[in-house]
């Protein structure tokens, strides 16, 4: 008997432990593998070529000659005050973005679980439609209503509330609606998931030893569904923070966010040194909320659905 | 041995389940004949499930070996055992109908599709699913499921069927018939049945013979009679049935008959027995609730076995009542009644005073 | 629990309203005959037929939606065996990092991952020779790389939710490990792996950033080439691209909840 006895599943499950070796090498390629290069092109100088960065293991005639490394690119980052503003400014708007977002989530995701089932399905469906649509169409879609020559200025002005175009687009203010409007979704469905959960008569004894309906709501759903309002957040704070469509296509030209600097750097200036050691401190400032999320899932995988 | 029994369908021979630091199933040995409604009766993590997934194939015994029908089967594959598993959740094929889940295990056995309809129609009509079989499993109630399980694990002729808890997924008044018809199925099919449950009527009512398992190990096998009249230790005494346990210092023996006194009862006991346990050693004695009279009188010409005390609590049943009844030190002993005459009112009532007594052949003896 | 209070009612219609009017105005608009996009110049099909004439918008079109069924494709089979190995081998190898490299996709920036995934490609280029031109087939392998993530997510749901004793009986009737894998696993699994792919399919068909970063000169996806457009303002064809893209959905999602609905009253 020895050591077989590991049990015929086991024995059955050796072609997967075979097949799951593809897509391991698949992730460890196209995904491990890049960071590591993106970490090692922010420590070298950047030259006119292609491509242009210089190498960093450097194979002479005689074999590996040594390492280059400079940290020129991260020095340049932190003189240069100019990027800490945007990162600064980034992690501002992603947090009040995701503030919007939850604000307005919350009653939703409130709302659709405190319905009968059948109308619950509806409702939560009617929160996912829109996300099967282009997001990049959705967002452009509100450079119609938010123009100065748009559907919302036109409309206020036919009907007499303002005398002049309000500038409601290419600025702070578009963003942060494009942010709630696009994330909004991913606000609402771990919140309802959480708030569908909760067992109803925990607010009928909140009631029953003597709390108002607001109190009931604020002692006892509240801190109930704190597990969701942070994936929630997360969910939308993570992404907004290198967000790129909605501040290209919404955001003014002061409109500073990272993912919009990234981009100009890697394609305007061509400067991928740069570019690489703006993506590594951004990766850095995100590892934290990551790595919450993270435990987040890992906590509901436990405790099971 | 001269006249030596057919050999076992089912050897189970030393076998051991680790579970890395933790002992499943710990050297048990047991023969299961032909034939034979087996339960292995136990509380929930006795290794009772342990084992019937060794008997299935989906564990490997740590060490020991499973004879079935003389060949080993230690080393051999679900998918090539002559043994059937019925789930305790039915765990039926969602996605087929019941025909289809029937037939199933036939498929895979290769065999050729006119028989296969054959046989399915026969083992549906036998479960009296006929009608349903063009339905999926979610459109069936519980008891409907159940016997599509029983359907699906019979069709194949296995040699031993295993069943795991078969009667816990249903409801009290339907686990009761269902009881019966699955004793009638094996009855008339023949085939060797192996029951695991938690459920001691359930084992009581169905099998032929029980294994009763308590931390890994057999505790004992018998006939229900055996088991419930004769327990083998304290462990079986407990756990199959009510019973009360007293405490005894032997003070002498004669006739076969041991007398013991017991103080927290402060009664003389008589029991049958074999063996000779020394002068003053303690030993333990178990009686059944259903086994002691209690009365008000004392009763007439005994002296042993009698124990006086007071009703302190009282439990109407409807078929029996069942009294609590308190000796002097603070001893608590129960007595079931039945309840024979519709008599508006009980004999003994709280707070009574009464004489409890028993024959010496309901006194069990002890030893472990 | 009924809800009056009119407060929470109008929160609610409010959000519906955002999630809702973009769309709808995008889709009225679309049939407006005036260039000026928002005077209203009457009824007209003109910007659906100018669609049709406009080459590099189809060509465009056709490549992300061969990119998006690939990659899909792709994606939804490596996530189901990641998903399975998750979940069935309790003693994998590295089991830490392939759960961390397979969710970390999900909350990364699309900026680094695109930029990222760009230098290697140039590194390996540089290295072994492959790619030498970026296109079509860079894209599907950045698009495959994180729908898988989204893939693995769902199936794993559903294998968490899964009777695994349905197996153990297919193997207990007689199925050796491959067949119980096809008569019992995928069809099991099968509404999420369903779901695995649509969730993939529109994923990829909607990536522009990572897209942008991976491409190489000659291969446009069609997020690519209506960004290059709109980023000047709103043009009357792409309001047309718009509303042919919401059509599909709808058509989509109306065949998907009829054939739920149908499957499920049979």
């Amino acid at each position: 008997m020895s050591d077989a006895a590991e049990g015929h599943d086991d024995r059955s499950l050796r072609w997967l432990r075979r097949a799951v070796k593809f897509p391991y090498f698949w992730l460890l390629l196209f995904f491990l593998a890049p960071f590591l290069i993106i970490l090692k092109i922010s420590l070298a100088d950047p030259v006119v070529a292609q491509p242009p960065f210089t190498p960093l293991l450097e194979w002479g005639a005689e074999g590996f000659e040594g390492l280059r490394i400079t940290f020129s690119n991260y020095v340049f980052l932190f003189k240069d005050g100019y990027y800490g503003i945007i990162y600064l400014s980034s992690l501002k708007m992603a947090a009040i973005g995701t503030l919007l977002c939850l604000l307005l989530g919350y009653p939703m995701a409130y709302f659709i679980a405190r319905q009968p089932p059948s109308r619950r399905h509806l409702l939560l469906l009617a929160v996912i439609l829109p996300f099967w649509i282009s997001f990049l169409l959705r967002v452009y879609a509100w450079i119609g209503l938010l123009n100065n020559r748009g559907v919302i200025n036109e409309l206020l002005l036919w009907t007499g509330v303002i005398d002049a175009p309000i500038q409601m687009l290419y600025n702070d203010f578009a963003v942060y609606l494009g942010i709630v409007y696009s994330y909004l979704p991913f606000m609402i469905l771990p919140l309802y998931a959480n708030l569908e959960r909760h067992d109803l008569d925990l607010l009928d004894a909140a009631a029953d030893l003597g709390a108002r309906r607001w109190r009931a709501f604020v002692d006892v759903t509240l801190p109930l569904s704190a597990p969701g309002i942070i994936g929630g957040c997360l969910l939308v704070f993570i992404p907004a923070v290198g967000e790129f469509t909605i501040p290209a296509l919404l955001g003014g030209a002061d409109t500073l966010m990272i993912g919009r600097v990234l981009w100009d750097e890697f394609f305007v200036n061509r400067d991928w040194p740069v570019a690489s050691a703006v993506s590594v401190v951004l990766l850095l400032l995100l590892i934290a909320p990551i790595m919450w999320f993270q435990r987040l899932q890992a906590r509901e995988q436990e405790t099971g659905r | 041995m001269n006249d030596p029994q057919p050999p076992p369908l089912v050897r189970i021979d030393g076998v051991t389940k680790r579970f890395g630091e933790v002992t499943a199933v710990d050297d048990v040995s047991l023969d299961i004949q032909k034939g034979e409604l087996f339960a292995i009766l136990g509380a929930s993590g006795c290794g009772k499930t342990t084992l019937l997934r060794m008997l299935a194939g989906f564990e490997q015994p740590t060490s020991g070996r499973i004879l079935i029908d003389g060949a080993d089967m230690t080393d051999v594959p679900p998918y090539e055992r002559p043994v059937n598993l019925m789930f305790q959740s039915y765990a039926l094929f969602p996605h087929m109908t019941v025909e289809q889940n029937v037939a199933y295990g036939l498929k895979k056995e290769g065999v050729p599709a006119p028989q296969i309809r054959e046989r399915v129609a026969e083992m549906l009509a036998m479960v009296k699913l006929g009608p349903l079989a063009g339905r999926k499993p979610e459109k069936l109630s519980g008891g409907e499921k159940q016997r599509v399980a029983l359907a699906r694990s019979l069709v194949k002729r296995p040699k031993l069927l295993l069943l795991d808890e078969p009667l816990a997924a249903l409801d009290k008044k339907l686990r009761e018939h269902t009881q019966f018809e699955l004793a009638n199925i094996q009855y008339q099919l023949g085939t060797t049945f192996v029951v695991v449950t938690h459920d001691q009527d359930e084992a009581m009512t169905l099998a032929s013979r029980i294994a009763v398992m308590h931390e890994g190990k057999i505790a004992q096998v018998g006939t229900p009679g055996e088991v419930y009249e004769y327990p083998a230790n304290r462990y079986v005494a407990g756990f199959v049935g009510n019973i009360n346990l007293i405490e005894g210092r032997v003070t002498g023996r004669a006739n076969g008959r041991l007398t013991l006194h017991c103080d927290a009862l402060d009664a003389d006991l008589e029991a049958a027995c074999e063996e000779v346990p020394a002068a003053g050693e303690t030993v333990t004695v178990a009686v059944r609730p259903e086994k002691i009279t209690i009365s008000r009188e004392a009763p007439a010409g005994a002296d042993r076995n009698v124990v006086k005390g007071v009703v302190r609590d009282l439990g109407y049943f409807g078929d029996q009542s069942l009294y609590r009844v308190r000796a002097r030190s603070g001893a608590v002993v129960q007595v079931s009644a039945q309840n024979l005459r519709r008599s508006a009112k009980l004999i003994v009532e709280w707070d009574d005073e009464v004489f409890l007594s028993w024959e010496v052949g309901s006194t069990i003896l002890l030893r472990t | 629990m009924r809800i009056r209070s009119p407060g929470l009612v109008s929160i609610v219609a409010f959000g519906y309203a955002l999630l809702y009017v973009p769309i709808v105005s995008v889709v009225i608009y679309s049939f407006n005959d005036s260039r000026l996009v928002t005077l209203w110049g009457g009824f007209s099909l003109r910007w659906y037929a100018s669609l049709l004439e406009d080459e590099k918008l189809l060509e465009a079109a056709l490549l992300s939606l061969r990119i998006a069924f690939l990659s899909a494709s792709f994606a939804t089979a490596l996530g189901a065996i990641v998903a399975l190995a998750l979940h069935r081998l309790g003693r994998l190898r590295g089991r830490l990092l392939l759960s961390g490299m397979v969710t970390a996709p999900l909350v990364m920036p699309e900026i680094i991952t695109g930029l990222s995934l760009l230098f290697l490609f140039i590194s390996m280029a540089d290295l072994i020779g492959w790619p030498m031109n970026r296109g079509a087939t860079t894209i599907t392998i950045a698009h495959v790389t994180f729908s898988m993530a989204y893939v693995v997510v769902v199936v794993r749901s559903r294998l968490a939710a899964m009777d695994e004793s349905l197996e153990e009986a297919a193997m207990d009737l007689g199925g050796r490990p491959l067949a119980v894998f096809f008569d019992v696993t995928v069809p099991m699994l099968l509404p999420a792996l369903v779901s695995g792919w649509l969730l993939s399919f529109t994923l990829s068909l909607d990536d522009l950033v990572i897209s942008s970063f991976v491409s190489g000169p000659g291969a446009t996806t069609l997020p690519m080439y209506i960004f290059a457009k709109v980023r000047l303002g709103v043009t009357p064809d792409i309001n047309a691209i718009t509303t042919l893209i919401i059509a599909l959905v709808a058509l989509a999602v109306g065949i998907a909840s009829f054939v739920t609905n149908r499957r499920r009253s049979a």
